[in-house]
């Protein structure tokens, strides 16, 4: 089988055992939200949004650290536009901002280094947040603050690696996970050697898919196929090698080095996290000892995104949880798990 | 010259601002008269609207903040099926403002209007020491059209089997103010434009236009939502139908920006009676501003849920207002 026609038609009318699938990349999740997939999908096969949104997954001590900085006399904290309605454990960056705090959001990174330029009398903090595939982009900024000699730009650090967050979800999961969709983008950068040994280790295949609508559906039904066998399959060949992007991954281990890390709602994953070196400390404002996560009382986004109950299933889901006023993480952004079903009409359980 | 407080002070400096820039471009009979009202003949039925314009940067491809602060009222009068006939229009000016910039505003705004067969018959100018976020210049219009007594067209009066006509691509505004800002070159030119031609032809022909609304910021999502509130029906629309131009989507891609929420400033949406609905389609494509008009979808009985969008793919999602700022996301 193997016209998109035929795909379609297996994975509307498979009535084999029930499957659980996860993806663990918000933009896996908004597009899958976005192309309707759940809608075409037999009730027998669920998607799960996992650990893959960066915001979802930064815990509240990150936030407090951003907006006690942001309070502080001559330093504004630049951040990228999502971060802004992150809870804290008091307000939001937003809500900071609306009381006199100096938050900014920047569309790309080298604007963080202009700004800095043209202000050396100012202290500048960058939200540095995300996984694998925005590590290399904070590292391309040290390096050309180095270069350039900027002194009065810190980073935030919150930076998490996938490997350990998807063998922690596997192991951890109140019912188990048939199949992952290896996140594209962070194979782009590291490679999908990583996950043909997480499938051997944990013994469920992983299908690396692209991001458009029938590259999702194709790979969502390898994985259907595959069910059961420890294997993985690159079926986003054009731009996942198996080794990665060297540069990349030269890039971060210049100025990174692995750690410990706090997922939101989830705890500390050993390994899972990316710190600044020893070396570049002064450009360190905060990071390693950032672990604290003082989720909203009621907030059950943890068991959200290691698919132990479906968004739906919490009680603030929609009534005091909603993208206008976000209580949890995994509400704030379209990649976010409770956001990407509130408002796109997943599949209930 | 630089605009300094004095221009706002309502002296000798403010008369100067206003004879040498607003008066010689807004000319006619009756804001001649400078009185502190403008008289003007009426109707029976009127409708009013008012609108504030803050754009950053003040020129951008396609257009400037004054044919924006024109085409912005006049579209609204025009969508509630009004032939618009006056507008107000008030500046909110920075001191150190160079006051080439503020007429090239004006010259716009003028040329706007005389397109949009509107006169500018009162005004008002206020100088403020920072407006630096809003580039310098903020200004709003308010506008009056002229009602017939028969003309209904409201969100409220949407019928099942109603087909929703969109006159043209989506996003092209917003794309190209954020591409400005973003410093990022590319051919994407703001659409604002007067939609003066395809309404007034819908409605000389007494077509069955049971309710238009101007995609602007919040984008279709948000409008599609409003008609299905305010009628109690369902709007069902085909994302192969969308018209989004090559560039605009690709940008959008790269920003994780969706083309259903971005605004647009010279293309509107309305719901016609299917019987109309080819004859409606077939008069706006042939204006200048509506080339690219198509039937998105169609509305029905209330379903489950008040918008869905039927996917390239074949599938099925809920599509639901904007909310926050429509930031770009973060990876």
């Amino acid at each position: 089988m193997s016209g998109i026609e035929e795909i379609v038609g297996y994975l509307r009318d498979y009535d084999g055992p029930s499957i659980r699938l996860m993806e663990v990349c918000g933009t896996h999740t908004a597009e899958i939200t976005r192309n309707g997939i759940p809608s075409m999908l037999s009730d027998r096969i669920r998607l799960i949004s996992g650990p893959g949104c960066p915001v979802c997954v930064t815990v509240t001590a990150v936030i407090d650290r951003l907006i006690t900085l942001a309070r502080e006399e001559n330093t504004t904290v630049l951040t990228f536009g999502d971060l802004m309605r992150v809870p804290g454990s008091g307000g939001s960056l937003a809500s900071a901002k609306a009381e006199g705090a100096s938050v900014d959001f920047v569309y790309a990174p080298a604007d963080v280094l202009d700004l800095a330029e043209k202000a050396p009398e100012k202290q500048f903090v960058f939200a540095a947040v995300g996984f694998e595939t925005t590590a290399p982009v904070y590292a391309m900024l040290l390096a050309d603050a180095v270069a350039r000699g900027i002194h009065n730009v810190r980073l935030v650090t919150s930076l998490k690696t996938m490997p350990e967050a998807i063998r922690y979800v596997a192991k951890n999961a109140v019912e188990p996970i048939d199949g992952f969709l290896a996140p594209g983008h962070v194979c782009a950068v590291t490679g999908c050697a990583d996950y043909a040994r997480l499938a051997d280790e944990l013994r469920i295949p992983f299908v690396v898919s692209g991001f458009g609508g029938e590259e999702l559906l194709c790979a969502i039904y390898a994985l259907v196929r595959m069910r059961g066998q420890a294997l993985m399959r690159n079926l986003y060949p054009a731009v996942v090698r198996t080794d990665g992007n060297r540069r990349a991954q030269e890039a971060v281990a210049r100025f990174f080095e692995p750690g410990d890390a706090s997922w939101r709602g989830m705890g500390t994953i050993p390994g899972s996290g990316l710190y600044l070196r020893e070396e570049y400390e002064s450009f360190d404002a905060g990071g390693r000892e950032l672990v604290e996560d003082r989720i909203p009382v009621g907030c059950r986004c943890g068991e959200v995104l290691t698919g132990s109950i479906p968004p739906s299933a919490c009680p603030m889901f929609g009534t005091a949880c909603t993208p206008d006023h976000p209580h949890g993480a995994c509400m704030v952004s379209a990649e976010g798990s409770c956001c990407s079903w509130y408002t796109g009409s997943r599949r209930e359980d | 010259m630089k605009i300094t407080m004095a221009h706002g002070s309502g002296g000798e400096e403010t008369e100067k601002l206003i004879s040498r820039i607003f008066a010689a471009h807004f000319q006619n009979e009756i804001l001649d008269e400078m009185e502190d009202a403008a008289a003007v003949p009426g109707a029976e039925r009127l409708a009013l609207t008012t609108d504030s314009f803050v754009v950053e940067p003040l020129v951008f491809p396609g257009g400037d903040i004054g044919k924006l602060g024109v085409c912005g009222t006049v579209n609204d009068l025009l969508m509630r099926g009004a032939v618009p006939k006056y507008l107000t229009c008030g500046f909110i000016l920075e001191a150190g403002t160079d006051a080439a910039v503020v007429e090239q505003a004006a010259a716009s705004m003028a040329q706007a209007a005389a397109e949009a067969g509107v006169l500018i018959v009162a005004g008002d100018t206020k100088v403020v020491e920072n407006a630096h976020e809003a580039g310098g210049i903020v200004i709003n219009t308010a506008g009056v059209g002229f009602l017939h007594r028969d003309v209904q067209i409201t969100p409220s009066g949407i019928r099942p089997g109603d087909c929703l006509i969109l006159s043209g691509s989506l996003g092209d505004h917003h794309a190209a103010i954020l591409s400005a800002r973003m410093r990022i070159e590319n051919h994407i030119r703001s659409d604002v434009g007067l939609l003066t031609e395809p309404v007034s032809i819908l409605l000389g022909e007494k077509l069955a236009v049971h309710a238009m609304r101007d995609v602007t910021r919040g984008g279709l999502a948000t409008i599609l939502s409003e008609f299905a509130k305010r009628s109690g029906l369902t709007m069902r629309i085909r994302e192969s139908a969308l018209p989004v131009h090559p560039e605009v989507r690709d940008f959008c891609g790269i920003l994780g920006l969706d083309p259903l929420t971005m605004g647009n400033e010279g293309k509107f949406v309305a719901a016609v009676d299917a019987a109309d609905a080819e004859t409606a389609l077939k008069l706006i494509r042939d204006t200048a501003c509506g080339r690219e008009a198509v039937i998105i979808g169609e509305v029905t009985e209330r379903a489950e849920v008040p918008v869905i969008l039927e996917t390239k793919i074949g599938g099925e999602r809920v599509v639901t207002p904007l909310t926050g700022e429509g930031l770009p996301r973060i990876c």
